[in-house]
């Protein structure tokens, strides 16, 4: 189970490192989806793989700790809120700039 | 548990919110309330920073729950002075007479919310909320007006420091894997036992952290994304990032000083063979940049990196003098370089369609004066005697000597700040007295257009003439953070306190 989850995020997080190192915004802003979902599901799993037990400490019983929970929230919400940002701006730079190059001006010109 | 420890954050969201909710109506009002605020903020920086000053690390528990499980604000000198210099830096800006879109003046606070946040913050994931919402809050006013420039850098700039924050929440992951806290004290406490198979894992999450605020704090190679955006942004958003910069040079003094400080156990001194090194290749990067500038707001931005390559030199050195020298410098670097993107809009309007590039332009009316601050503000920000940025460099310079990066720290300094010298110089006098008289100047400058940047040397003045006061309490401040068993402390001790009740 840890394996396949640790493959999981590093194929994820290496899709993303390579998607966001291209010279166009649509698969930058791809590869930083990628980035946020492998950082995510990176820190749902950081309190261990766990299955079935309460997130509460009990007397003695192993318990499933509820803090990435609550933190992986808070990242999930920050990044789709700069995700939709970047969409926007990439947009906006198509719009203002004439093309989709991440440095406004296709290469070779 | 004084309430006053929250009040740099509330008042800034509070009014930002306002702000937002009187969005229709005139921006005249928009700006008294701004104002208003971030006065209000300076008066609760200085009642902290005397509190803070008497050597106690005040400690603020979110909800009343006990340190490591709550989150915790704690403030000792350094995070009182830095809420301070982010006050009294915004009051200035918010003195520059441009017309703000009504956007501007809830942007401006949420970025005063985050910078406090952070400033504040004891908690590693909350430090990297408070990174977000100053870095939102910095996205929209980078971009307030638009123009092809400016969204080029813009896009930049935001990509890399998405790129940034998700590598930081990696780090942050990694660290509560391996520790199972993210309370920056309780860390520090675990560091110390940890064990040595889990060292590699540690360091490693330590110098994924370094990189993400190595590029907020624009350490080179992570610094070519500064000269664009904040030299292409107006200058009011210019000259509040200078404290941006600051940002992240504090985040690696706070973090590296309390988790992988001399005494942290198995994984101490973790940047030691990094720091210096990287930061005098930001001074030359920075200063090489400033000399081939075609345009004033380019060459403050190259400044910039300059000035945070400075300081990083500094805390890099350790040890107290060092840190001490670098505390008092980081208060001179930035309002020096808030002035000078100020006085380079003041220049362009005056200069009309030739705006502020380095080439022959029209004779200036008023030009005499405008020439007067620009070589008070050049001479603060070179870093000549009298002024504030001559005694920075001297404090930093003075603390390298038997450090053995001494030869290269004062053989870069000296070498780059006669540069900067020279580089200042011929903007000067090819802004100021190499004019065409036939060209056509803009409006004349009006003496109101000149009060920020005025304000702001005059705070550079006054470190100069409290310079012994305040030096004495940047030293405190170092004392603080070389030994953080008392900030470790004040934090854990909070909690039992929390545990009784």
């Amino acid at each position: 189970m840890e394996a396949l989850i640790a493959i999981v995020i590093g194929t994820l997080t290496a899709c993303g490192v390579y998607l966001s190192l291209r010279g166009r915004t649509f698969p930058v802003v791809l590869g930083l989806t990628l980035l946020s979902y492998g950082v995510n599901l990176f820190l749902f799993v950081m309190g261990r793989l766990t299955i079935g037990q309460p997130p509460i400490i009990r007397d003695g019983a192993s318990y499933a700790d509820p803090l990435p929970q609550a933190l992986v929230l808070t990242a999930i919400v920050i990044s789709f809120g700069m995700t939709a940002f970047v969409v926007i701006l990439s947009l906006r730079a198509r719009a203002e700039l004439g093309n989709d190059h991440v440095d406004g001006k296709e290469p070779g010109r | 548990m004084s309430h006053l420890v929250i009040l740099p954050l509330l008042l800034p969201l509070l009014a930002g919110i306002v702000l937002l909710l009187l969005r229709g109506s005139a921006t005249e009002l928009h700006r008294l309330i701004n104002l208003a605020a971030t006065l209000g903020l300076v008066a609760v920086a200085v009642i902290l920073l005397m509190q803070a000053g008497e050597g106690q690390v005040q400690v603020y528990r979110l909800g009343n729950w006990s340190a490591p499980f709550g989150i915790v604000l704690a403030v000792d000198r350094l995070a009182a002075f830095m809420v301070l210099v982010t006050a009294l830096l915004a009051t200035g800006v918010l003195l520059h007479g441009v017309r703000h879109d009504s956007y501007f003046h809830v942007l401006f606070q949420m970025q005063l919310f985050g910078l406090n946040g952070a400033f504040l913050t004891g908690d590693l994931f909350n430090l990297f909320v408070f990174f977000e919402v100053l870095l939102i809050a910095s996205y929209g006013l980078l971009l307030l007006g638009g123009g092809r420039n400016r969204t080029r850098a813009g896009l930049h700039y935001v990509v890399l420091n998405l790129i940034g924050s998700i590598l930081f929440l990696f780090a942050v992951g990694t660290l509560y894997g391996v520790l199972g806290t993210l309370n920056m004290a309780d860390m520090a406490v675990r560091l110390a036992e940890l064990p040595e198979s889990e060292l590699g894992v540690v360091r490693t999450a330590g110098f994924l952290l370094f990189a993400v605020f190595a590029l907020k704090a624009a350490l080179a190679p992570l610094h070519l994304w500064l000269p664009g955006a904040y030299g292409h942004t107006s200058a009011p958003v210019a000259a509040i990032f200078a404290i941006m910069t600051k940002v992240g040079a504090y985040a690696i003094l706070r973090v590296y000083s309390l988790l992988f400080g001399p005494d942290s156990g198995p994984a101490a001194g973790l940047l030691d063979p990094w720091l210096v090194p990287l930061a005098l290749l930001t001074v030359a990067a920075g200063t090489l940049g400033m000399l081939a500038s075609r345009r004033l707001s380019e060459q403050a931005a190259y400044l910039v990196v300059v000035s945070a390559g400075t300081l990083l030199t500094a805390f890099g050195l350790g040890g107290t003098d060092a840190i001490a020298a670098g505390i008092y410098y980081l208060a001179h670097t930035t309002f020096a370089a808030a002035a000078l993107f100020l006085l380079a809009d003041v220049v362009s309007r005056a200069r009309g369609e030739y705006a502020d590039r380095l080439v022959t332009g029209p004779d200036l009316p008023r030009g005499q004066l405008l020439a007067g601050l620009f070589l008070l503000i050049a001479i603060a920000v070179s870093g000549l005697p009298p002024l504030s940025g001559f005694i920075g460099k001297w404090l930093i310079l003075q603390s390298s000597i038997g450090n053995p990066w001494m030869i290269w720290v004062l053989a870069v300094l000296l070498l780059t700040s006669l540069l900067g010298v020279m580089g200042l110089a011929r903007s000067g006098s090819q802004l100021f007295f190499d004019t065409d008289g036939w060209a056509e100047a803009g409006p004349a400058t009006r003496l109101s257009d000149l009060a920020a940047p005025l304000v702001l040397a005059l705070l550079g003045i006054a470190l100069v003439v409290y310079a012994g006061s305040l030096y004495e309490f940047s030293r405190a401040a170092a004392t603080q953070l070389v030994q953080p068993t008392a900030y470790v402390e004040a934090v854990l001790q909070a909690a039992d306190a929390g545990r009784v009740r």
